[in-house]
């Protein structure tokens, strides 16, 4: 864990509302794992007060990435960013996706900036290690579609569902990976992968659940220090309070307490 | 010594080598921020408060951000005094600053339990008596607001524990002076103040409240000017020093308590947003002596120019 004044070294809009930006942190880009997240001030004034924590997207040499939209002041703050100018970064923080050697595939399901994550352990998992990637991407239309290619670009499988029908599946992604297990394609030594918002989250663990699958999940939750301390950004788990920001932001999905959560 | 103004402290019997804290329950048990900032050069460390027995803390959501401050709801989370002498003690010991632990109970007997056990620890410099946590709902408000019942909380204190006592003052009261001198009259050496203000934010979508507790705690920048003015109020109220804290966000923030009565301040909320304030701080109160050719912090304390 460090802090560091990065630079950023672009902040472009991939879609309306969502941007990719890169920022140079040498020292956070050599030891980010996947599912790790970054805790950065957007200004240093006191308004808005606190910092923003955000999944690490892509890392390349001494770079990272975060992909993020647009949902409030301190979003809209740092979506004003140009390049040359300098963010407060903490950073790598929290745990990410363990993924043992047993796993020979991962079957991602993300939802909408959810994608984020689950392109960085992408993007290290399977080139690295040669195993098959299935990925569940879904969005309200193919305009708001992310990474798409990126990730076929990476050698994995996609599977898109919009909401309005407008590319792949009409429904949920949810609904889409509810009815690609229901076809018996979940092979052993698969692990489950999920980011995005809260109930499709609850779907993909209880499906995950049923096919007694192992599923983690990045979970979110506002956020405090970011590294521990505070124990502002609790979930509940099955043995007590778990912290967001250091025992998590991956969980193993039987871990957390569902009943408890929003 | 280098042209560098001398900032030691003495608060009574506790010598600060500055005067700068970090307040309770904004830096854990310095674990986590001991991997960012070196320890060493903090004047104190207070504790996250420490109960009896183990505390599982409120539901979520804990925290809310609100225009320049924090709403929190965190509900005293800890691992209980036995854990926090055994795990965390252990590891604060190493440091060369001092430890000030943050004690706070639902009941008197559980402050004098508390306070007997750590007088008997090697590595507490003092104890920072929470009457003041305003989420508790049983006891934390009543005890920090009624004079008597802190006149008396502290008396016992001072019968069972040697270490210098500090007490840490709620702002949710209508008259701190008459806190102040209650606490002063039972013996409390230090005070601190303050601890966050009550409040409460309501979601309008769902109208429900934004905090899981419904009702939390106001800190940061937006409460600054209410713990200067009492800092200000107590120090001319009480002959015993003051920490002062609330919404220290840079030097120049410190030193308005300073000058306004604090003999110490507490860098709190500042913490989350960029922990190496405390550092900045501990830097500026040093260039400020220097560059206004005051050769020790102490002449600062209470400086305020008031015309009549
Ligand atoms: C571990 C983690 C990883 C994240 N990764 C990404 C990502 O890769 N891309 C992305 O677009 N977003 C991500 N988020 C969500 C992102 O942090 C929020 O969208 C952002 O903080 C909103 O800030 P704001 O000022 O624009 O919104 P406001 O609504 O004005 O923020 C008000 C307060 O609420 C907090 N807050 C609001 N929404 C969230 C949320 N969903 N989670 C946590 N805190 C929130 C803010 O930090 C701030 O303190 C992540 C959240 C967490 C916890
Ligand atoms: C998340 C959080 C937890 C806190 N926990 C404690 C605590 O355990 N005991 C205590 O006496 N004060 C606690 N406080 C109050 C602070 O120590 C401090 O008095 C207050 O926040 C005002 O200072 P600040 O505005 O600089 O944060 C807490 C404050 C925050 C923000």
């Amino acid at each position: 864990m460090r802090q560091v004044k990065s630079e950023v070294l672009f902040n472009r809009k991939v879609i309306s509302g969502c941007f990719v930006m890169g920022l140079y942190c040498p020292e956070i880009a050599r030891s980010a794992e996947p599912g790790q997240f970054v805790h950065l001030r957007v200004e240093d004034r006191e308004e808005p007060l606190l910092r923003r924590p955000f999944s690490i997207y892509r890392v390349e040499n001494e770079k990272i990435e975060i992909l993020y939209k647009v949902v409030g002041r301190g979003t809209k703050i740092l979506s004003r960013k140009r390049r040359g100018e300098k963010i407060d970064l903490l950073g790598p923080l929290g745990k990410g996706f363990k993924i043992d050697s047993t796993v020979k595939r991962l079957i991602l399901v993300a939802g909408g900036v959810g994608v984020a994550p689950l392109y960085f352990l992408t993007s290290r998992w399977a080139i690295a290690k040669m195993r098959e990637v299935i990925v569940f991407l879904g969005a309200e239309s193919k305009e708001r579609l992310l990474c798409e290619e990126e990730f076929k670009g990476l050698g994995t499988k996609v599977k898109v569902a919009t909401e309005n029908g407008s590319r792949g599946f009409k429904g949920l992604i949810s609904d889409l990976f509810a009815k690609w297990l229901s076809s018996g394609q979940l092979l052993s030594e698969s692990l489950i992968c999920a980011c995005g918002p809260l109930p499709m989250l609850r779907k993909i663990a209880s499906l995950s659940k049923r096919s007694k699958a192992v599923c983690y999940v990045s979970l979110e939750q506002r956020m405090g220090c970011g590294i521990g301390a505070c124990r502002g950004c609790i979930i509940r788990g099955k043995n007590g309070y778990l912290r967001v920001c250091k025992d998590g932001p991956v969980f193993n999905a039987q871990d957390i307490d569902w009943n408890w959560m929003p | 010594m280098n042209g560098l103004p001398d900032l030691r402290v003495k608060l009574g019997k506790l010598e600060l080598k500055n005067p700068v804290l970090v307040a309770s329950g904004t830096f854990g048990y310095g674990e986590e921020y001991a991997e960012l900032i070196d320890l060493n050069k903090l004047g104190g460390i207070m504790t996250k408060a420490v109960t009896l027995r183990p505390k599982e803390g409120n539901p979520p959501p804990r925290l809310v951000e609100v225009p320049c401050g924090l709403l929190n709801a965190i509900g005293l989370e800890n691992p209980g005094l036995e854990v926090f002498i055994r795990e965390k003690l252990s590891f604060l010991r190493k440091f060369d600053t001092k430890i000030i632990v943050n004690i706070a109970g639902e009941k008197e007997d559980d402050y004098l339990q508390i306070a007997k056990r750590l007088s008997k620890e090697n590595g507490v410099d003092a104890l920072e008596v929470n009457i003041s946590c305003p989420n508790v709902k049983e006891g934390g408000l009543s005890f920090g607001t009624d004079p008597k019942v802190i006149y008396l909380l502290v008396k016992r204190l001072k019968e069972v524990c040697g270490l210098p006592l500090i007490l840490k003052l709620t702002p949710n009261v209508t008259d701190i002076k008459e806190v102040a001198k209650a606490a002063e009259e039972g013996g409390a050496d230090i005070l601190s103040l303050v601890n966050t203000v009550l409040a409460m934010a309501v979601d309008v979508d769902t109208q429900r409240p934004k905090l899981g507790n419904i009702v939390g705690g106001l800190s940061g920048p937006a409460i600054r000017p209410i713990a200067v003015r009492m800092v200000w109020e107590v120090s001319g109220a009480v002959n015993i020093p003051i920490i002062g804290m609330g919404g220290i966000m840079k030097a120049e923030d410190a030193l308005e308590f300073v000058i306004a009565g604090a003999s110490a301040v507490a860098v709190g909320t500042a913490n989350f947003v960029d922990p190496r304030t405390p550092l900045k701080v501990i830097e500026g109160i040093g260039r400020y002596l220097k560059d206004k050719g005051i050769d020790s912090f102490a002449s600062l304390v209470g400086s305020l120019k008031v015309q009549r």
